[in-house]
């Protein structure tokens, strides 16, 4: 085994992880129970997933090509700056149309506050 | 800080001036460029601000907290979601942070929605206090406030050098 089949191996891993992260994502948005635990499933692991394919992607390519691709890294950078912003955004908009948190949260340090606003408009 | 990148430039250039070859190199700028980084590393406090690469090194810090806080929290997530029975205990808490502008701000929110298990679901209006929703409040409180811990304290250590 060279050492170019041994990084190629690298590469090949990283991706089937980066899949096993987004399979096991998906499984966490059937299961869990309310839209704020959800987003936590949808647009994080996700984040994870993302980050490992496409680095995977990046080493492979390295490894048996000689080709260095800047595009991936930055795929990789705009995931990072958009997933967050949306997942922010959704969790924000359901809470404001009211959407209820689920029976088993324990505690909701923002209802005052929305609750305060909603009374005075 | 810019007045010592552009210094820094400026050695490398003439170096490669001095350098006289009969064409550009890359490798003679690169090397000029190292040596300025010598120079300027032994002069900077002439200048009265600090060394402009120790920003650089905390900002390349700072990317590898992120990378461990997320394959942490990642780990945590996953045993969450995967156990047969669902025992979470989700929750919204207020955090009071300590950053300054918006900049850090934004820096910070973004880092802690991206790391699973703690969203950012709202700012108060003057920007002083967060309102996260965590996975699981009990058991990953403390975790969330200590990466949040972290996450200033290398923050700071970009912007404030």
């Amino acid at each position: 085994m060279s050492i170019r089949e041994i990084i190629e191996w690298a590469g090949v891993i990283l991706i089937l992880l980066g899949s096993i992260m987004a399979v096991i994502s998906a499984f966490g948005i059937l299961r869990l129970p309310d839209v704020y635990t959800r987003s936590h499933a949808a647009t994080k692991s996700s984040t994870l997933a993302v980050l490992l394919s496409l680095s995977g992607t990046f080493i492979y390519f390295w490894a048996t090509e000689n080709f260095i691709s800047v595009r991936l890294f930055l795929g990789i950078t705009f995931v990072f700056l958009t997933a967050p912003v949306s997942g922010h955004l959704i969790t924000r908009a359901a809470y404001r149309s009211n959407v209820k948190l689920a029976d088993i949260s324990t505690e909701d340090a923002l209802k005052d506050v929305i609750h305060k606003k909603d009374t005075e408009e | 800080m810019p007045a010592q990148l552009l210094i820094n430039i400026m050695i490398a250039l003439l170096w490669t001036l001095l350098m006289d070859e009969d064409a550009f190199y890359l490798s003679t700028f690169i090397g000029g460029y190292l040596i300025g980084i010598g120079i300027l590393f032994m002069m900077h406090r002439f200048f009265g601000a600090k060394f402009y690469l120790l920003r650089v090194y905390s900002t390349i810090r700072l990317l590898f907290i992120f990378i461990s806080e997320l394959a942490q929290s990642s780990l945590l997530i996953i045993k969450q979601i995967l156990s047969p029975k669902l025992n979470i205990k989700p929750g919204i808490f207020t955090y009071e942070h300590s950053m300054e502008g918006a900049y850090e701000l934004t820096t910070l929110a973004l880092l802690l929605t991206l790391t699973p298990g703690s969203v950012v679901m709202e700012v108060s209006p003057d920007g002083k206090v967060f309102y996260i929703h965590a996975m699981d409040v009990e058991e990953s409180r403390d975790t969330v406030l200590r990466s949040i811990k972290t996450f200033e304290k290398a923050i700071m250590e970009v912007t404030r050098g």
